[in-house]
């Protein structure tokens, strides 16, 4: 177990370094970096200065090792816009990002799996077919214009809710939450539903296939033969084995729930780092844009990371696959 | 040969005549089909069968601006799907910016299957050390949403159609690498390769003339799928103002271009582009689909 984590670690560490590569040859290489630097409207002197400053005339590796050297330590550099260290914007903005993912995954876990279910059981019912076919909508609609049918629907249509911003927040340890306060919710709900729509799709095609897989198995024959009631083969002993492959799916699409949130986020003008980046892409903020796209691979390498090794917790098959090879 | 041996020749069922066959047997698959093709014929013809070039600033006219659906313009059309904030005929940009999608689409699908088809294929062939490498490349990026790569690359690259179609191809060819080299491990391993190989057909040749054939149908079936992705994703980007640049207005631009009229009620402008853009890709995911269900023999009755 030590010597898997220890060496899913490395390969981790392996990703990050070579991403940080990608990102920086990207900014660097692609681009005129001084443009990327320094703000647009600088003068020669102000560009020359800069040079100087951030030692661009230097070597690129060594531009490279400066650069890791600054993210090691946590800075990476000043926004042009708001003029505050560009982790530092990125990281206050995350909690409200995290916090409408996580509502989303929710959503999605709550909707998603009493639906497949009852679809896997009765796969004949017509009802059961309606949920496919939804779900199947749910995978092709582009999330944006699911987004505005919504406000078009509740917001200016029916006036039911609101579809700007977070409304009231309460803060708890420190973090703003909306999840506290009725306004809050409020203005939570839809923004949420919108990017948990295409989760919601998945969960339910997940958990279909699982019950429908395991309801021919023999252990649930062996359950039947035994008397016991259906609620209880259902709700203990198939549940029990489809969830945790929905379950770590599910988490793993945590990651592209915060990768899509940019889009949402955009549209319900939510506060979080999604909307941060749509607007540092707008106005040429790179600072912020390389901010973002470091926390997002570094955040993703962890994802996978805890999938790993909560999978190899889960089925030790995984584990001893790795092992042979 | 005889004239009565002529018909009977004719109903000879060739596999591809079977996929026909099996693929309009489901009336959703027909129906995505017809509508898929209307949609191509629509964007293709677009400049013939529409009042307007909205992009023409000479038959364009601002007082036509923000009219509800059905109203007469001013040069004396109907417009059926009203107009937009610059008194463009929407039913016009529409076509005009399917056939933009479409293109954006297509082309980053095209090249994203050629580039993925051959990794996987080197891949596949090649074993070893260079399957390794290539594989764990594929793993790593498919670890990342596509939409994520893409927002990822448009942030590095900037907008412009050429930076869009390149940051699909990246964000998607990984897709078909990995779908290539699954379906060519299991072919390579199969007898006429093996009897190629003996004639001594050179590598190149019994790769790209005798696997690669055998590796279509699922190809066929990312590709449509993918295409479709590509089509909302370019969408979804311009809508965010990162995509496609005002000159260049496909669906996404012009849904975008709606979304500031959308509170005070001008619904229209954004969402008659929004229908197209859903039918479009919900019509080619359909197909997609069916297409999955014929050509895949583990589904056979």
């Amino acid at each position: 177990m030590t010597v898997f984590i220890i060496r899913r670690l490395l390969q981790a560490s392996v990703v990050v370094m070579l991403m940080s590569v990608i990102v920086f040859f990207g900014v660097n290489v692609i681009g005129d970096p001084i443009y990327m630097l320094v703000s647009p409207d600088a003068d020669q002197a102000d560009i020359a200065a800069a040079v100087a400053r951030l030692g661009l005339d230097r070597p690129i590796w060594e531009q490279y090792w400066l650069f890791l050297k600054g993210a090691a330590t946590g800075d990476l550099g000043n926004s042009f816009i708001f003029g505050e260290p560009a982790l530092r914007l990125i990281l206050q903005h995350m909690p409200a990002t995290l916090e409408l993912a996580f509502t989303a995954l929710l959503l999605a876990i709550v909707i998603g799996i009493p639906l497949g279910l009852y679809a896997g059981l009765f796969p004949e019912r017509r009802v059961s077919k309606g949920i496919m076919a939804c779900s199947i909508l749910g995978f092709s609609l582009p999330t944006f214009w699911v987004g505005l049918m919504l406000i078009i629907l509740f917001a200016v249509e029916l006036g039911w809710l609101p579809s700007t911003g977070r409304g009231d927040t309460v803060s708890v340890l420190g973090f703003e939450t909306s999840l506290l306060t009725l306004d809050g919710l409020s203005h939570i709900f839809l923004p949420a539903l919108n990017l948990a729509l295409l989760k919601i799709s998945l969960a339910i095609r997940l958990t279909r296939a699982g019950v429908r897989e395991a309801m021919g198995q023999d252990y649930v024959k062996f359950a039947r033969a035994k008397g016991l009631s259906t609620r209880r083969i259902i709700f203990v002993h198939v549940m029990k084995n489809i969830m945790i492959p929905v379950v770590t799916v599910m988490g793993l699409e945590f990651g592209s729930l915060i990768g899509f949130s940019v889009v949402t986020e955009t549209i319900f003008a939510w506060p979080g780092m999604g909307k941060l980046l749509i607007g540092a892409i707008l106005q040429l903020d790179r600072p912020v844009v390389v901010a973002y796209l470091m926390i997002m691979v570094l955040f993703f390498v962890v994802i996978n990371l805890l999938v790993d090794i909560l999978y190899s917790i889960l089925d030790p098959r995984v584990r001893l696959q790795d092992q042979s090879k | 040969m005889t004239d009565a041996s002529l018909p009977h020749s004719a109903k000879v069922e060739t596999p591809f005549r079977r996929f026909v066959s099996e693929f309009f047997e489901s009336w959703m698959a027909t129906g995505a089909f017809i509508t898929l093709v209307i949609i191509i014929v629509l964007a293709v013809l677009a400049p013939w069968i529409t009042p307007q070039n909205p992009y023409d600033l000479g038959q364009v006219d601002v007082l036509d601006g923000r009219l509800p659906p059905g109203s007469q313009a001013f040069t004396g059309y109907t417009m059926w799907l009203g107009s937009d904030g610059s008194g463009r005929d929407l039913y016009s940009a529409i076509l005009y910016g399917l056939r933009i999608s479409l293109s954006v689409g297509v082309a980053s699908g095209v090249f994203a299957l050629l580039i993925g088809t051959v990794i996987g294929l080197i891949a596949a062939y090649a074993g070893g050390r260079v399957e390794n490498v290539i594989m764990r490349i594929v793993d790593l990026q498919l670890s990342f949403p596509a939409s994520l790569v893409a927002l990822m690359l448009i942030a590095i690259l900037g907008k412009g159609i050429e930076n869009i179609i390149l940051a699909l191809v990246i964000a998607q060819w990984a897709y078909y690498a990995r779908t290539v080299r699954a379906t060519a491990l299991v072919e390579r391993r199969k007898e006429y390769v093996e009897a190629a190989q003996c004639l001594g057909l050179s590598k190149m040749r019994v790769v790209f003339r005798h696997i690669l054939p055998n590796c279509m149908a699922p190809l066929i079936v990312v590709g449509t799928v993918q295409t479709a992705s590509a089509i909302s994703l370019e969408a979804t980007l311009s809508f965010l103002g990162v995509g496609l640049p005002q000159t260049e207005p496909s669906l996404g631009v012009l849904i975008a271009n709606g979304f500031e009229y959308m509170m005070s009620g001008r619904y229209w402008i954004s969402v008659f582009p929004g229908l197209a853009l859903l039918l479009t890709v919900v019509s080619i995911n359909l197909v997609g689909d069916y297409l999955r269900d014929v050509l895949n023999p583990r589904l056979k009755k």
